[in-house]
């Protein structure tokens, strides 16, 4: 009997609404920037925006991951301004010894990555052996890191060495293609990220675990171990985000990527991740660090509410995101 | 039937979610000093007509008269206004909270403008002696084990001075001495004028203790009549629309002396002391018990997902088994006996359910999508699982279904020795009955089965051997004609106790 009940086209709806609402936000807020500006739609202004959405961009890619296990990490912010400000320090240690060229660059790179990890890693043991709240572990680390950048750059700005700059400068500035680096970085994260989250174990195995940690359990998945991942991950892909940030910047200092964690929770929350973990989706927080770039970038093209409101309008938006979630939980 | 006119009059009530209708037109009276029993198959519409009589939801059409004046509930604290009470097979308690607070929660007792405690905890001790459990009324709900929470829920209501009292499957978590104490309550409340309303799937309980049986299948009422004119298994008939008489397969022939599984000098510490025993090819090997004898943490130790010390032998060979993957690699599968909270996504659809535990069969690099689908319509076919699609969340399926989705999703691992704990609570027969072909089927195949189950019938129409625990300990081993409710149960509460050799 149950067999022939037909489809519920509420919940067709429903699904439908969750997939549109973020592309909705994003046609709209497009709409509005071209009709404020006749430059909004233009090429350099659209590739302007989206690469300076990487550095988040990045970043939130890994933060699905950790939201869609039903962790949280706060410490991005803080922990990118580290590793950039390690990867500065080694850099400018290495150029007496390898010169100030792509082997120096290289090396500096690869040791941000690896910083990062190790960040990362850090914040998943004290999660996972240490069994704290991913939200304690991380506000935690959040001040170390934000501490340990001030310390390194004794309260001032740690600068590239500029021979050095000029050399690492493209890999931000440079095009292939007629396409910016870090746009073509940033893409290649994303979908790298999505095919990973969709079509791997290790992405069933993450959206499970959010759903039901005892379920994950008792189905033979190693919830710590994934967990460790997912930390691990996050910090990998703040190496990323550190090895664009360091060329376009050339330092450091302790009001490095402030806020990060706010924008990069809000876009992945925007993007239709549930932020009690069990879903999650790549493409929705690429459109969420989008939608929440061009907020920024249309506050600056109109003169009627000060830019400087722009966090203002991200905090909002994550608390709206969230409340369209629970009631689309409730109905 | 001392008062003929019914307190709670519901006349043709229908409840539809969308588009699909799940009750039909249904009448219900509830009388003063009656207990009511609810019946039906899982799916049937019993839990939906006890929460839109207790106000949880509004009916689709129909009405709902108390003491003849037509009343329309906009939530559960207008029908608690009018002394209806609804006790919730999942419990709705604050679990931070103290047994006190919560008896007590929404009707706090003053003393000017504070908290009259002494008070509330006076009348909440005095509750629980009634029910005489041993819970303190300072305790903190999450401390208490599911019978314990459940008498919690019993004096919630009485606090709250019910005229009408329904209580969705109150016994399914008790073991038969707590429902004994439920019983007595029953009556004393009976006594007291309050109109009872449950649901059971224990039939032999419905006949014991209610008055009136009301039958629905399919979400309309079947039938309605004082409960003497009705025989256990006329009730399951006209549950299931079919005759169950048979409701246990003939046992399959057991096949021989190889060893499956042993464990010897086996503890989990706080759970199990020193057991051993032996499980043979082909045999099902039943473990009976008190909720509580350590039956569950015994089987979860074997199979990695807590630490214990001990010996454990698959195939005679000894084997260290530390995870479930490692279980899994042995041939050795574990079925939870907390299908909600253990072992089934109930956000997600079903086929990422059913590949959860076996995806390492369906993935590469990359999972392989169509083979899980494939993998889906195999085992929907085979456990006969009924879903109105495949695009339902588990959650929406009914108890008896998810059990069945649980089985495939255990059996896509293809193990030779299977635990299987509690795979009947709370499902209609018709599934019962169905799941019992199944494991007796396993059996038959050759595999090995450890069954734990608190109900008494089911270890004794399947288990060719029975092994009881009791507080941490196995306290005894029944064989062939020995394997009797009498044998169990004086195992189960020491009052015999050789030990196993």
């Amino acid at each position: 009997m149950s067999s022939e009940r037909s489809e519920r086209p509420k919940s067709r709806l429903r699904l439908n609404y969750s997939v549109l609402g973020p592309l909705l936000a994003l046609a709209l807020l497009i709409v509005l920037g071209a009709s404020l500006n006749g430059n909004f739609l233009s090429y350099t202004n659209i590739a302007n925006v989206v690469a300076r959405a990487s550095f988040i961009g990045i970043i939130a890619v890994g933060a699905t991951f950790v939201i869609t296990s039903g962790g949280l990490d706060l410490s991005v912010g803080s922990m990118s301004a580290f590793v950039a400000g390690m990867m500065i320090i080694i850099i400018n240690a290495l150029v007496p010894s390898l010169g100030a060229g792509w082997a120096t660059i290289i090396v500096g790179i690869l040791a941000g990555l690896a910083i990062g990890s190790l960040g990362g890693a850090a914040n998943g043991l004290l999660v996972t052996a240490g069994r704290i709240e991913p939200f304690i572990v991380t506000l935690g680390t959040l001040g170390i890191f934000r501490a340990l950048i001030t310390f390194l750059a004794n309260g001032g700005t740690l600068n590239l060495n500029f021979e050095v700059s000029g050399v690492y400068e493209p890999v931000y500035t440079g095009d292939i293609l007629g396409v910016p680096v870090p746009i073509i970085v940033f893409a290649v994260v994303a979908i790298v990220g999505e095919v990973v989250m969709r079509r791997t174990r290790f992405g069933r195995h993450v959206a499970a675990i959010g759903s039901n940690e005892q379920v994950a359990r008792y189905s033979a998945i190693n919830v710590d171990r994934v967990r460790l991942l997912t930390y691990i991950l996050q910090g990998f892909l703040i190496g990323i985000a550190a090895a664009l940030y360091v060329p376009k910047f050339g330092s450091a200092n302790s009001s490095t990527a402030v806020l990060w964690e706010l924008q990069a929770i809000a876009a992945v929350i925007i993007g239709g991740t549930m932020l009690k973990g069990g879903f999650g989706r790549i493409w929705g927080t690429v459109v969420g660090v989008i939608i929440l770039e061009l907020i920024g970038n249309i506050l600056n093209l109109q003169n009627l509410i000060s830019p400087y409101l722009n966090q203002a309008f991200q905090g909002a938006i994550i608390i709206i995101a969230v409340l369209l979630q629970r009631s689309r939980r409730q109905s | 039937m001392s008062d003929p006119s019914p307190v709670l009059c519901a006349s043709a009530i229908s409840k539809s979610f969308g588009p699909v209708r799940v009750l039909f037109d249904v009448d219900l009276n509830l009388r003063s000093g009656d207990v009511h029993a609810l019946i039906g198959e899982n799916g049937a519409g019993k839990s939906t007509l006890m929460k839109i009589l207790g106000g949880y939801l509004p009916p689709s059409s129909g009405t709902i008269e108390i003491d003849g004046a037509p009343v329309r509930f906009g939530n559960s604290a207008a029908a608690e206004a009018a002394g209806i009470v609804l006790i919730h097979q999942e419990f709705n308690l604050a679990e931070q909270l103290t047994v006190e607070a919560n008896v007590f929660l929404g009707r706090e007792l003053h003393a000017g403008p504070f908290l009259d405690w002494r008070r509330m905890r006076e009348k909440t001790r005095e509750l629980l002696a009634e029910l005489e459990t041993d819970i303190a009324p300072q305790q903190r709900v999450r401390e208490l084990s599911v019978p314990q929470k459940q008498m919690v829920e019993i004096a919630k209501a009485l606090v709250r001075d019910a005229r009408v009292l329904m209580m969705d499957e109150p016994t399914a978590a008790l073991t038969s001495r707590e429902a004994q104490v439920l019983f007595r309550q029953i009556e004393k409340l009976k006594a007291q004028g309050v109109a009872i309303l449950y649901t059971s799937h224990k039939l032999d309980e419905v006949k014991a203790i209610s008055d009136t049986v009301t039958i629905l299948r399919d979400g309309a009422k079947v039938t309605e009549g004082p409960v003497s004119e009705f025989s256990i298994d006329q009730m399951a008939t006209q549950m299931v629309g079919r005759d169950v008489s048979d409701l246990f397969p003939q046992k399959a022939v057991h096949q021989g002396e190889a060893e499956a599984l042993s464990v010897a000098h086996f503890s989990v510490p706080g759970h199990v002391e020193d057991a051993g025993f032996t499980l043979r090819r082909g045999e099902i090997l039943g473990f009976a018990g008190l909720v509580g004898a350590g039956r569950t943490e015994l089987m979860e130790a074997i199979v990695g997902l807590r630490h214990a010390r001990g010996e454990t032998r698959i195939a005679g060979k000894p084997t260290v088994i530390r995870s479930l993957k490692d279980a899994s690699r042995h041939g050795l599968a574990y079925l939870t006996e907390d299908r909600k909270g253990h072992g089934l996504l109930l956000d997600k659809l079903m086929r990422p359910n059913v590949t959860l535990l076996g995806l390492d069969r369906f993935a590469g690099i990359f999972i392989d999508e169509r083979a899980e689908d494939a993998a889906l319509s195999t085992s929907i076919g085979e456990f006969d699982i009924r879903a109105p699609d495949r695009q339902v969340k588990v959650s929406n399926l009914s108890g008896g279904n998810q059990q069945k989705l649980l089985l495939a999703k255990t059996m896509l691992v293809e193990p030779d020795i299977v635990i299987i704990d509690e795979p009947t609570r709370g499902i209609d027969i018709g599934t019962k009955q169905q799941i019992y072909e199944f494991i007796n089927g396993l059996a038959e195949a050759g595999k090995s089965i450890i069954l734990i189950s608190s109900e008494m019938a089911e270890v004794i129409g399947l288990c060719h051997r029975v092994i009881v625990m009791r507080a941490g300990r196995l306290t005894g081993e029944l064989t062939g004609e020995d394997i009797s409710e009498e044998n169990i149960v004086r195992l189960a509460v020491g009052i015999e106790g050789h030990r196993v050799a």
